[in-house]
């Protein structure tokens, strides 16, 4: 009972919070608000028209809302990663990166869903899928433990903030053996969600650009470096707009988390090419078509090769130890690195498993205007509502609110 | 590997019969009949119960909201309640997998009278169960076949496909002769006279494969193998998610990208509840082997109507029938034999 008050009470301190900031930040919430609305809007012409209203046919049945959903697994995987440092090394500054992370999980996680109910044909129909009412064709598909395990994911990782930010909002310390062990669950299942993402492709034995073993690890070590970058990029800026102390040290431990899954990233890249392209067999064809394009279609070659140089790049220079101490170097590759890796685990990924079709069919996808604002729309929900969780995060960190008693 | 084990419909036809088609644990005529409960079955009778709970819960919950003012106001006519009445039994009917008999009559019923109320035309729709020891098969004969498209056509018009789009679920791949089988430097969308010159041509549709990536992959399975080996698809239960496309390796799929537009004088209004009856937008959809008619002893319409006699289909478990004939005497092959998938649909040449 007494929780449930000091929840409520949680909730409507962090509404007054939200709702009051400096003009920078209401400036931020109105335009991504305004992006969200033209989403909805676009999305209401997506759902009165059905799916043709995207650039996406029979020959390439799924593109941007499934690249983003792929690549925000990751983001949302790795944000976690973070903990694990932080509590097992007793790292007393990392906490705080850890909470930031958590909030980042929580927005990607809230991004995948919609992008995926965004893909659907019916999703008013989606009550199907719902065990008991529907039918929950597990384990034999491995969408159905996708949907478990994203679920499962987010769960913990609103639980486990939630019951910390709950403590220090009484004055409290929380207790480490409540949420330590929670914390643990959530780092083997960082890692699950991302290789059952992985296996969604990785079983199709009709998509050969997939159906390779290296593509589960190949996620793990791309989205630990870009979700880890990204998590750079945004204590930058909640060192620079809020007073909320991140040191330095923070930052450059978490770059080395990013130097090395940076590395590991490329080394499968170049096997992943050498196996393509020394002994290019007739599935070899898909990478053909990312990287040199296929009888005249090459709607992907400047993608691909901006991601390619972008991550070369930023990876070299993320390896020379000078270099990644210099704060502001970092984070212009930190920024490289992840919008590579959004290149790359996104439609670089999913476009060429459908090019050329199983019969040789070469049909380019474009995606439409339509399905661009939709994309942005949940692009900006998802930093909407990181911005409203680390806002009240962060200011009950700071000790700005707290729960009064009433007497 | 063991015949027992075996998943998949094999030329060892003595023991194939005893496939279990689909899935449903009863191998005996419909998946639906009476039978003794397994657990899975004890869970989705429960299950029926629980929407039902679940439609009470949402349909209080909509009127609070005022969303279904229609269905509930005392103005509207008598037609437009019976008709709004009707799409909430269908927006909250089951899968018709697990349907039994009687649900499965009355939600033909309701869809039939569903399309009288809109149209004022009676159609006429089935829900035909697979018969006894029946496997069907199809034979194609690349030799004989001259690219006339004669196939394509019939389908189209069979089974009520989207004209808007000119959706097609058969493709013919003009081929150039001393290549082989190169799909890659094919044409499947040609627009000139043929047979042309120095071509040959082959025919792909859904194979209908004996274990179809395609089902495994649903996450909804409102796509499944019948007990006569004809993989179908729910057009009323599919969510419209797109893996079963990603996961087919023959392109047999197509998807209602759009509301799918079948002028009224051109319906085809012999229809199968699993077959051909009209699609919504945002559903999947594919070659059925003409369920409404094969189940009727006819054969599709592609055989019926290909001028070559390139095209044979029929049961695979009748030692008499003429596609086992090509079976045992011919050389035939099947395309992408490697990913394991069993197509029932061969290739041979004279
Ligand atoms: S051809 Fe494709 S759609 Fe047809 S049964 Fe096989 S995998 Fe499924
Ligand atoms: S599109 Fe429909 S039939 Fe295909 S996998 Fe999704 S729900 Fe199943």
């Amino acid at each position: 009972m007494k929780t449930l008050k000091v929840f409520g009470n949680l909730i409507k301190d962090g509404f007054l919070e939200v709702t009051h900031g400096s003009k920078a930040y209401h400036v931020w919430m109105a335009v991504l608000s305004f992006i969200m609305l033209v989403g909805m809007y676009s999305y209401s012409i997506q759902l009165e028209e059905g799916l043709s209203a995207t650039g996406m046919t029979d020959r390439v049945s799924w593109g941007l809302y499934i690249s983003n959903f792929t690549f925000l697994v990751g983001v949302a995987a790795a944000a976690v990663m973070l903990v694990l440092p932080a509590y097992v090394l007793k790292n007393i500054d990392f906490k705080q990166a850890v909470l930031i992370g958590e909030g980042l999980a929580v927005a990607a996680l809230c991004m995948c869903l919609v992008f995926v109910i965004a893909d659907m044909g019916g999703p008013a129909r989606l009550w199907h899928m719902i065990p008991v009412i529907g039918v929950f064709n597990f384990p034999n598909s491995m969408l159905t433990w996708d949907v478990l395990v994203l679920n499962g994911y987010l769960f913990i990782n609103i639980t486990i903030p939630m019951y910390i930010l709950i403590m220090r909002y009484q004055g409290k310390t929380p207790n480490p053996k409540i949420y330590i062990p929670g914390v643990f669950l959530s780092v083997f299942w960082a890692v699950g969600i991302h290789m059952v993402t992985a296996f969604l492709y990785q079983g199709l034995q009709a998509r050969p650009f997939w159906n390779n073993a290296l593509l589960g690890p190949r996620f793990l070590a791309s989205a630990f470096a870009a979700g880890p970058a990204l998590i750079i990029i945004v204590l930058a800026i909640i060192r620079k707009f809020t007073a909320f102390k991140i040191p330095d040290t923070t930052i450059k431990k978490i770059s080395m988390i990013v130097t090395v899954a940076a590395q590991i990233n490329l080394i499968m890249l170049v096997s992943e090419l050498f196996k393509e392209f020394y002994a290019p067999t007739h599935h070899s064809i898909s990478a053909v078509y990312l990287f040199f394009g296929l009888e005249g279609k090459t709607a992907l070659l400047p993608w691909i090769w901006t991601s390619i140089s972008l991550n070369v790049v930023a990876t070299i220079v993320l390896t020379f130890h000078k270099l990644r101490s210099n704060l502001n170097i970092l984070y212009v590759v930190c920024g490289m690195l992840f919008i590579a890796i959004w290149i790359e685990k996104g439609f670089g990924l999913i476009v060429p498993g459908f090019i050329p079709g199983p019969w040789g069919k070469i049909a380019e996808y474009t995606p439409t205007l339509v399905e661009i604002s939709v994309t942005l729309g949940i692009w900006a929900m998802g930093a909407f509502i990181f911005t409203i969780l680390a806002k009240t995060g962060i200011a009950v960190e700071l000790g700005q609110l707290v729960y009064k008693k009433k007497n | 590997m063991n015949n027992d084990n075996k998943k998949w419909y094999s030329l060892n036809l003595k023991k194939s019969p005893k496939v279990d088609s689909c899935g449903c644990g009863n191998d005996s005529g419909s998946c639906s009949g009476e039978k003794t409960k397994d657990g899975y079955d004890q869970v989705m009778n429960v299950s029926m119960g629980r929407r039902a709970a679940f439609k009470k819960i949402t349909a209080g919950f909509l009127i609070g909201a005022g969303a279904v003012s229609s269905s509930c106001s005392v103005v509207s006519g008598d037609e437009n309640k019976e008709k709004s009445g009707i799409e909430w039994e269908e927006y909250f009917k089951g899968n018709y997998k697990l349907m039994t008999d009687k649900e499965k009559e009355e939600t033909v019923n309701r869809l039939t009278r569903s399309y009288e109320l809109r149209t004022g035309e009676k159609i006429n729709m089935t829900s035909k169960d697979a018969e006894k020891d029946v496997l069907f098969g199809y034979a194609f004969n690349i030799s004989k076949c001259q690219g006339y498209m004669d196939c394509v056509n019939a389908c189209v018009e069979e089974n009520n496909q989207d004209r808007a789009t000119e959706m097609q679920y058969i493709r013919i791949h003009e081929m150039e002769d001393g290549k082989g089988f190169n799909f890659e430097e094919s044409d499947d969308n040609y627009y000139h006279e043929v047979p042309a010159e120095g071509h040959f041509y082959m025919g792909t549709q859904c194979f209908h494969c004996d274990n179809p990536p395609c089902v495994e992959v649903c996450p909804v399975q409102a796509t499944w193998k019948e007990k006569d080996g004809i993989v179908v698809i729910d057009y009323d239960w599919c969510v419209g998610c797109r893996y079963c496309m990603a996961a087919c390796p023959y392109d047999g799929r197509r998807f209602n990208w759009k509301t799918p537009e079948v002028p009224e004088q051109e319906v085809n209004k012999k229809q199968h509840y699993l077959g051909n009856r009209l699609r919504k937008k945002g559903v999947m959809e594919k070659c059925t082997f003409c369920i409404q008619r094969s189940r009727e002893g006819q054969n599709p319409a592609c055989v019926e109507a290909c001028p070559t006699g390139a095209r044979t289909f029929g049961n695979l478990l009748d030692p008499k029938s003429n596609i086992r004939w090509i079976l045992e005497n011919k050389k035939v092959f099947r395309l992408k034999e490697d990913l394991g998938t069993e197509p029932k649909f061969w290739y041979y040449m004279d």
